[in-house]
């Protein structure tokens, strides 16, 4: 509705418009630059209010993949960021199954809503990466899963009578769980995020960081931020993808600082100082997940949910779909999806 | 992607991938936080700023300039147009305006002379391949390889402002055609132009007689949308209202103790933001402060989607069943492809043809200039030559003069010398004998 206050005067100010050059205009357009003052109330500012309204109604997706070695806390971190059982542990696995042979792709599809807003929310989980003795190429099926989506997206767009909403499969974010020895990177890790940075947004993450200690921790992440730098992998947020002053700052921060989080995830409450609290509970105290002092996942969780979510579709939707599109069509067909 | 190669075949990576069919509804334990996402895809569009494309349709002088000026509260400058334009054409301007922290690009578009010729048959043309136009663009942006959409200047026509002229009785059939040509294309909102001349219960049944005729003719005007609970309400009662009958004005009067839009007549006074006098307030309410995403909306899920089906049925794709998909990818962008070169190869022809005549058109003309040239050369050196003999002439002339001159001078002096001498010589006797007398 209506804010219904046509007399209240906001902020407005005419600036010049630079004429910008038009795409082959039927009827030659010539953009005239005016400068007036308005006199009142106009409500364009409404629209923000109309564009969230109709937001809400369609709902989000959101296609989050896990990616790491078993055994390093995939499935009790995307729980605890989700709030709710989103993926079954593997230590609750039948003791006979065996550790998958290959690498499997497992997409499972959740609907949560909170404050009105609905989320269609999937997480990828990747069992059997990193796990064989071999372990050569082990990245390619999960590359191929990727550029399958944004094939079957491309697909889509292409068709003469296209739906409404076409239905985003894409992976928006990938985790990636780097296990906490303390040294370096594995080459493994190296691999991967070297041949996936390019396709997807990839978001390291120190997993298990409660068996460092603080200067532990803070020494392993510069380490690994350089030898990631070294290695030339870009991990999301991209450099090249700031779009302003304010955004790069914020991001530099965060790329140069925080990044790659150390986190640790719990789905088990706890009662600390009267309050009940996610963690884990050791002879030696209780980590609790939620607390900056213990561990970052605070920061990874606002990171990627409550500040960048959009960011992240926004990234994968123009830049790395708009690649992958890019490339499929100039090659005409040479690469077999 | 996949090197395939002898020593690959013995380490291929058996390809697993499964989704649930299912979505499972999950309840959360906490507060995740993702309620901020319309927050977070607000803010970006916020950044990037909005556009909104309107175009007014009506006759000149309907008070299509004076509306949009009202409606921004604004005065956009132009030049009233005159009733002499041979064909209706299409002015569009664009604007910046802002407001607290959102910025939109407003494009108006006005249909110059629309209404004024004496054969009005064509007079929806030039309004439907403007609109068409755009499409056409947005649509060749949308199929270029290296793209960038989110960056894209929508063009596109999102509203429709039909002016109707307040006659009181019903629609002109130019009226009811060009609508009727424009309400599969852009989202039409019918409104009645000055509509201070009629009397209120003129205005209902001429409001009723305009709708009821709008329905047996088939026209689709824009339906305020009625699904979200918000606005359904709002957007139920406006919609009777249809078509607003609307006065425009950017001069203020003094009612009361305030100032306000209206237009002064010596019978009183019409308040543009009085909704007892007139629909304006209700206009911009559903135009800009309820529907203007709705509106954007609309225009491209349905106006731009049925554009591009017709456009590329036309150039000949179609959607392939699955069986022969990975076909219709390579093979419509392959056709799209080489028709395209040979657009271009045509198109080269034709430059090249047109070039190698323009040159000789040049060449000919250059040949005739250098012609003209010679004449011109040619008859200065013969002035030249007839001058310098007339001057060569003239020097003999003067030269002989000089010589007669010389010879009278010489002659003259002879005689002069010769008295001289004889009178020399005479004196010379004289002397000598006055000499020879004294001796």
């Amino acid at each position: 509705m209506s804010k219904g206050l046509p007399e209240t005067r906001t902020d407005a100010a005419m600036s010049e418009l630079v004429p910008e050059p038009r795409p082959k205009p039927a009827v030659p357009m010539k953009p005239v630059s005016i400068n007036s003052n308005l006199l009142g109330y106009i409500g364009i500012d409404t629209i923000i209010e109309q564009m969230r309204k109709k937001t809400m109604k369609t709902g989000f997706d959101f296609n989050i993949m896990v990616v790491g070695q078993s055994g390093l806390g995939k499935s009790t971190l995307v729980n605890t960021l989700f709030k709710s059982q989103v993926s079954r542990k593997a230590s609750s696995w039948n003791r006979e199954e065996k550790i998958p042979k290959t690498v499997e792709i497992k997409a499972i599809g959740h609907v949560i809503e909170e404050g009105g807003v609905k989320m269609k929310l999937t997480v990828i989980d990747t069992p059997g990466f990193g796990d064989q003795i071999n372990n050569e190429n082990c990245w390619e099926p999960i590359e191929k899963y990727i550029n399958e989506q944004y094939e079957k997206f491309l697909k889509e767009e292409v068709n003469i009578a296209r739906k409404k909403r076409i239905p985003d499969t894409r992976v928006h974010c990938c985790l990636y769980f780097i296990s906490p020895t303390g040294h370096s990177l594995r080459p493994l890790d190296l691999e991967f995020m070297k041949h996936l940075s390019k396709v997807v947004n990839i978001i390291p993450v120190i997993a298990k960081a409660d068996t460092m200690t603080l200067e532990e921790k803070s020494e392993f992440k510069q380490r690994v931020r350089k030898e990631l730098e070294v290695n030339g992998i870009e991990f999301y947020p991209q450099k090249e993808f700031d779009e302003d002053l304010e955004d790069k700052t914020e991001n530099d921060k965060i790329r140069q600082e925080s990044m790659p989080f150390a986190v640790v995830g719990s789905d088990k409450e706890y009662q600390v100082n009267g309050k009940r609290v996610l963690g884990r509970k050791t002879p030696w105290g209780i980590i609790e997940v939620e607390n900056l002092n213990h561990c970052e996942f605070a920061l990874l969780r606002d990171f990627v949910i409550r500040t960048h979510l959009q960011d992240l579709k926004e990234v994968t939707h123009n830049i790395h779909y708009e690649t992958y599109r890019a490339k499929r069509l100039n090659d005409n067909g040479g690469l077999p999806p | 992607m996949v090197e395939t190669g002898p020593l690959q075949a013995l380490r291929s990576f058996k390809y697993v991938a499964f989704m649930n069919e299912e979505l499972r509804n999950l309840s959360l334990s906490g507060h995740v936080g993702f309620d901020s996402l319309p927050d977070q895809l607000v803010n970006k569009s916020t950044s990037q700023g909005f556009c909104f494309n309107i175009l007014c349709v009506g006759e000149t002088g309907i008070g299509k300039s004076t509306l949009m000026d009202t409606l921004f509260n604004t005065k956009f400058e132009s030049d009233p147009a005159t009733h002499n334009e041979p064909g209706v054409r299409l002015k569009a301007r664009s604007y910046e305006l802002q407001e607290s922290n959102v910025r939109l690009k407003l494009t108006i578009v006005d249909t110059v002379g629309f209404g004024d010729q004496i054969n009005k048959d064509d007079s929806y043309r030039p309004i439907v391949e403007y609109i068409d136009a755009q499409f056409e663009a947005y649509l060749q942006e949308e199929l270029k390889i290296r793209r960038s959409l989110f960056s894209y200047h929508d063009s596109r026509v999102h509203a429709c402002l039909y002016f109707i002229a307040p006659t009181g009785h019903s629609l002109k059939s130019l009226d009811l055609v060009t609508m009727k040509k424009l309400d599969s294309k852009v989202n039409i909102i019918p409104i009645i132009a000055k509509a201070d001349t009629i009397a209120k219960n003129e205005l209902h049944k001429f409001k009723s007689k305009i709708m009821s005729e709008l329905v047996s003719n088939g026209v689709q005007i824009y339906q305020f949308p009625t699904d979200e609970e918000t606005v359904a309400e709002i957007n139920a009662t406006m919609s009777v209202h249809l078509p607003f009958a609307v006065v425009g004005s950017t001069e203020e009067v003094k009612i009361g103790n305030k100032m306000a839009k209206a237009r002064q007549y010596p019978w009183g006074v019409v308040q543009v933001e009085n909704e007892n006098h007139c629909d304006f307030v209700k206009l911009r309410e559903m135009l800009i402060r309820v529907n203007m995403e709705d509106l954007r909306e609309q225009t491209h899920t349905r106006h731009y989607e049925l554009y591009r089906r017709c456009k590329l049925e036309e150039m000949g794709f179609k959607d392939t069943d699955p069986d022969s998909k990975p076909f219709s990818l390579q093979e419509t962008y392959e056709a799209k492809r080489n028709e395209f070169l040979g657009e271009l190869q045509k198109k080269e022809e034709e430059m090249r043809q047109m070039f190698v005549m323009r040159v000789k058109e040049k060449e000919a003309e250059l040949k005739e200039a250098e012609k003209e040239l010679h004449e011109k050369f040619d008859l200065l050196k013969r002035t030249h030559q007839e001058e310098k003999k007339k001057v060569e002439d003239k020097k003999k002339e003067l030269e002989e003069e000089v010589s007669n001159f010389q010879k009278k001078k010489a002659a003259a002096q002879l005689l002069q010398s010769q008295t001289q001498q004889a009178g020399a010589q005479q004196t010379k006797k004289d002397k000598d004998k006055k000499n020879a007398s004294f001796t």
